[in-house]
């Protein structure tokens, strides 16, 4: 199948997992947010998720899955792309792209290492022991206390800085990925082209403001 | 106007070449940069020096032969312009130019500011084309094509194929050199029946050709002097989409 | 020696279908064994390559440039003529045959000229197949414009690039066979002789154009396609690697070059600024269908800005001479109107060497969209050069070498006296005459290359065993020899002039002497100044680096060295064709009105030159021409 080998079957691999990844973003990101609704629905929120149960591993082996491409071709794509390009221009000179399509790659590392740190953080929860859910008191509703995790954490400045730094990186990222996946499914249609770019940045911004937003106003004793 | 040149001189292929710095007196701004470059030449060889060797021909920004990168820029600064048709007014009295070749692994350097672009005929002939015979075709009003997809294909066939996109792509990628020819004939009836095997082919060639891969950086639309969009590059990746429906679903 | 164009007889109509039944065929299986070269990848020599490809000939295919798509045909801006008569306007291939035949002033042969007004539909058709973008109208049936002073509307046109578009489509089909191993492409190559055994052609020599290697190439037929030799005027508007040298080589081995004072100038080129131009840009004719031409009455308004020169100080001398064709008259007349103008004192612009083309009557009638529409690349083009914009004032034009209307002699059959030697397009002489019509050049190409040549070089191959004579024959060891010679001569001198300052020469010697207007004095002018030339070349030129290495002024000496020798033949037959008929104007020979004054009785023939060596006269040979369809007249578009 040349899906895997083409150049362009492999930039519509890219194109499709980074949007499902941006569909998980989305829904994730909305779960969260109810942090800001207080203890009681951010802590309803977990428990649901928890307790669908074997289904919860079969997403998380769908989102491994995704991962696994979207990184593997990207890297690859990468090296290929270096190894196409010969020394650079005395004078480089860009004229319409943008940083964030630049830094693809290394945006792209920084979230993966993120999301291997926010997995020990938040989900197998080794990396701040004392601050994590299972160490917690249970909620009044018996339920493990996500709420005092997340609030405990990012009231530490080191937490937040890594999770506000993580977050700028996953703007950047989407800045250009928003964008990028409407011209790779071939959805751009000439004139509308530099809209849909337009629009690309602002939905980036507005994802990495509110992811930014948790720990920010956290760490600002905004939210308590 | 008086000015200093930074020119890329390099022998052959293997060797390694550096930048030479070169100073152009009495530039007439009505000159066109290449004929301040033969001016600059006659002066060079009439003291002994090697004159810089640079691809050129039809000198009316058509046949896609010149291909110098001129401050950073493919073609230079001017828009929608071959390095032909760029004329000296552009340039101020005591400017710094630096010119180089293209650069991409597909283009190999022969000698100066002179590549070899043989790859792009090597897409070219991995489906660029109808496979209609030398006559034995219908008459040119049997299939109508509307004004429209005329158009469009004619925005397409513009392309010069003088490698501005590659030189200009952060990636060195021909894709927009390759969507051109294959959105120009993905539209036209006479192309449809091909059209499968067509996008395959040119972006297989693309890769195996030492061309790096898209990834919608656009500059190859900015500095493409014919203004070739990368709205045929989302045509083509439409193409591929389409071509991994099999046959008999469509 | 009397040469015999073996056209057909016989009625006029079916003399190409006749013909075509009565040449022998090569068996489909024998096809493979002939190798064919094909020098030059322009239209013809692309249609050529590919279209002998696809029968199964074994084929060769070398140009100068990088790739085959880029060959000077590209530049060709306007159309493409064809008989189809779709708007229904009285067009038939009779009327474009005629029309042909009279716009080159009665000296083409007519069977040739039938050929290519019959096979001129095939062309349209098998363009639209290769996905050539003519332009269409709303309902999608193709769109036509009369073009450079046809009365009908024949011309197919893809914006203002159809030359581009068409040779893309041969280059097309020419990257198909590539693939599929029936040609074989060698890019970077200069043809520097023609191998010729036993008065056979039968390979040629080439110049690696990034090694610098002397190579051989055999063929069992060889077929030039180089395009045409007006940079002899050094300024011209073909490109700076259009050169005589694959023609002249091949004069220089026998082949008669015929009528090579049959140059075209063309109206619509934007004038000459300073002496440091390197070429002349032209825009299409089609620019005349809107624009009119005019001068100032006064010389003295010359200077002024021309929005300031009252309509009644104004002349509009197309108009006022040609009243029925007006700014459509043909290209030799509207070009020698423009020079008489200039010549009078009322040139304008810097170099008083220019005449207004105004479009602000059209403005006014259909709008500045309308014209931005119909030639929107045209005032861009116009405006980057001389950074004026149209729009606004006139812009400025004057005639500049274009198309060379001669060439080497072929028979019907497209093949040269040397057997085994055809020549297609620009680069032979026949169907143009001594002026060629606009849109008709594309025309000429793509016919000799896809509809004639695939048919008349059969006869020739069933005659002969393939592959007879290759490349360790003593003829190809001898002319690489030759040439190893030349090139060591030419890196040897060591001078003091440069190829561009000796260029530049002759093409000063040129243009005054052998350019519009000719007359004996100028010519017999030309004849003293061009041989000094040759000599200070031969002795003082500075051709510097190796001759193993890519070497761009070696390949432009070499190219003006043959430039030089050719000039003095075209000079010759300037001087020996005393007549005026359309490209070639001898002031001696002018009606009181200063027209064109053709002598039939005396020139209504081919002349066809045989190099008998340098510092030599050539000798001239004549084919005879019969006008048995278009009866000979005064050509007259008042």
């Amino acid at each position: 199948m040349n899906l895997f080998t083409n150049t362009v079957g492999r930039k519509i691999l890219m194109a499709v997992t980074g949007l499902l990844l941006i569909a998980f973003i989305t829904v994730h990101l909305i779960g969260n947010l109810t942090v800001f609704a207080g203890p009681d629905s951010i802590n309803a929120y977990a428990k649901a998720l928890h307790d669908l149960g074997p289904l919860v591993w079969l997403f998380r082996l769908g989102m491994l899955a995704l991962f696994a491409v979207h990184i593997t071709f990207g890297i690859q794509l990468y090296m290929e792309n270096k190894a196409a390009t010969p020394d650079p221009y005395a004078i480089e000179k860009t004229l319409v792209t943008s940083f964030s399509a630049k830094t693809m790659l290394y945006t792209g590392l920084i979230i993966l290492a993120f999301l291997l740190y926010h997995l020990l953080h938040f989900t197998v929860q080794v990396t701040n022991p004392a601050i994590s859910a299972v160490n917690l008191p249970l909620d009044a509703a018996s339920r493990p206390d996500v709420y005092s995790m997340m609030v405990l954490s990012f009231q530490k400045v080191f937490i937040s800085l890594i999770y506000i730094v993580a977050m700028v990186a996953l703007l950047l990222h989407l800045a250009h990925g928003i964008s990028s996946w409407v011209q790779t499914l071939g959805w751009s249609t000439g004139p509308s082209q530099d809209k849909v770019i337009s629009i690309g940045k602002v939905l980036a911004i507005v994802y990495g403001l509110a992811y930014i937003a948790i720990p920010l106003l956290i760490l600002a004793r905004i939210v308590k | 106007m008086d000015l200093t040149l930074h020119v890329w001189r390099q022998k052959g292929p293997e060797d390694t070449g550096k930048l030479e710095t070169y100073k152009a007196k009495n530039v007439s701004p009505d000159q066109s940069f290449l004929e301040m470059l033969d001016e600059l030449n006659d002066d060079l060889i009439k003291t002994g020096q090697d004159p810089i060797a640079f691809d050129h021909d039809c000198r009316e920004g058509i046949c896609g032969m010149c291909s110098q990168v001129i401050n950073g820029r493919p073609h230079g600064q001017q828009e929608l312009t071959t390095v032909c048709q760029l004329h000296m007014r552009e340039f101020a009295d005591g400017d710094e130019i630096f010119i180089e070749p293209w650069r991409a692994r597909a283009f190999p350097i022969l000698r100066d500011l002179i590549v070899d672009r043989t790859a792009l005929d090597v897409i070219m002939q991995a489906g660029g084309y109808t496979s209609c015979h030398t006559g034995g075709v219908a008459d040119g009003n049997t299939l109508l094509i509307s004004k429209p997809v005329a158009d469009y294909a004619m925005d397409a066939a513009a392309c010069i194929g003088c490698g501005a996109c590659v030189a200009a792509c952060p990636n060195s990628s021909a894709m927009l050199f390759a969507s051109a020819k294959v959105a120009q004939l993905a539209v036209l009836p006479q192309g449809k029946p091909e059209a499968r095997r067509r996008v395959l082919a040119m972006t297989e060639a693309n890769l195996s050709e030492g061309f790096g891969n898209c990834t919608n950086h656009y500059e190859c639309e900015a500095a493409c002097p014919k203004g070739i969009s990368v709205k045929f590059i989302a045509k083509l990746n439409r193409e591929y989409l389409k071509s991994m429906i099999p046959s008999a679903m469509e | 020696m009397i040469l015999d164009g073996r056209a057909p007889t016989g009625p006029i109509e079916t003399s190409w279908d006749k013909h075509r039944f009565d040449m022998k065929l090569v068996n489909p299986s024998n096809k493979r064994k002939f190798k064919i070269l094909v020098v030059g990848t322009g239209l013809a020599g692309g249609a050529a390559a590919a279209s002998l490809g696809e029968l199964g000939y074994n084929v060769e295919a070398f140009c100068y440039q990088d790739s085959a798509r880029r060959a000077h045909s590209i530049a060709a801006q306007g159309g493409i003529n064809a008989a189809k008569s779709y708007p229904n306007d009285g067009d038939s291939i009779y009327r474009l045959f005629y029309d042909t035949v009279k716009g080159g002033d009665y000296r083409a042969r007519e069977a040739d000229v039938w050929r290519l007004a019959q096979v001129s539909n095939n062309i349209i058709d098998q363009c639209v197949a290769q996905g050539v973008p003519f332009a269409r109208d709303y309902a999608g049936y193709l769109d036509n414009r009369s073009f450079g002073g046809a009365q009908v509307s024949r011309t197919f046109y893809a914006r203002g690039q159809t030359g581009q578009q068409l040779l893309l489509g041969a280059y097309s089909a020419l990257s198909r066979q590539i693939k599929n191993g029936s040609v074989k492409m060698f890019a970077r190559r200069e043809m520097l002789d023609l191998v010729v055994v036993d008065g056979v052609a039968k390979g040629i020599t080439c110049r690696n154009l990034i090694t610098g290697e002397i190579e051989s190439y055999w063929g069992d037929a060889v077929i030039l396609a180089t395009g045409g030799f007006v940079n002899v005027f050094y300024l011209s508007t073909n490109a700076m690697g259009c050169s005589v040298t694959a023609k002249w080589r091949a004069t220089k081995k026998g082949a008669l070059m015929a009528n090579p004072c049959y140059t075209q100038i063309h109206p619509t080129c934007i004038p000459q600024h300073g002496d440091k131009q390197s070429k002349l840009t032209l825009m299409s004719e089609s620019l005349r269908n809107d624009g009119r031409v005019w001068v100032p009455k006064k010389a003295e308004d010359c200077a002024r800005h021309p929005g300031e020169i009252a309509e009644d100080d104004r002349d509009y001398f197309l108009e006022r001479k040609y009243p029925s064709y007006g700014n459509l008259a043909p290209r030799d007349i509207a070009s020698r109107a423009a020079k008489e103008q200039c010549d009078d004192g009322r040139g304008v612009g810097e170099s008083k060497r220019g005449v207004f083309l105004d479009f602000q009557a059209s403005i006014d009638r259909l709008g500045q969209s309308t014209i931005e529409e119909r030639y929107g690349n045209l005032f861009d083009m116009y405006y980057k050069i001389t950074a004026e914009n149209g729009y606004e004032r006139p812009m400025r034009i004057y005639p500049a070498p274009h198309y060379s209307m001669g060439g080497l002699w072929v028979d019907y059959e497209c093949m040269s006296n040397i057997p085994g030697l055809f020549v297609l397009g620009e680069a032979n002489f026949s169907v143009h005459g001594a002026n060629r019509l606009g849109a008709s050049a594309l025309m000429q190409g793509l016919a000799d290359g896809y509809f004639v040549i695939p048919y008349t070089i059969a006869p020739y191959l069933a005659s002969l065993t393939p592959g007879q004579v290759k490349t360790d024959h003593d003829a190809f060891k001898e002319s690489t020899e030759n040439i190893r010679a030349e090139m060591d001569k030419l890196l040897s001198i060591k001078g003091k002039k440069t190829v561009g300052e000796l260029h530049r020469e002759l093409g000063n010697v040129m243009w005054e002497d052998v350019g519009m207007a000719r007359s004996e004095a100028s010519l017999k002018h030309a004849l003293k100044r061009i041989p000094e030339i040759r000599d200070e070349f031969w002795n003082n030129v500075n051709v510097t680096g190796g001759a193993l290495e890519l070497n761009q002024q070696l390949e432009n000496a070499w190219r003006l060295a043959d430039f030089i020798e050719f000039a003095e033949m075209m000079a010759t037959d300037a001087l020996h064709r005393e007549e005026s008929c359309g490209g070639h104007f001898r002031v001696e020979h002018q009606t009181d009105d200063g027209e064109a004054m053709r002598n039939d009785e005396d020139f209504c023939y081919v002349a066809a030159w045989e190099f008998k060596g340098v510092d030599k006269a050539p000798e001239l040979h004549k084919e005879p021409l019969k006008f048995e369809n278009v009866k000979l007249a005064v050509r007259s578009y008042k």
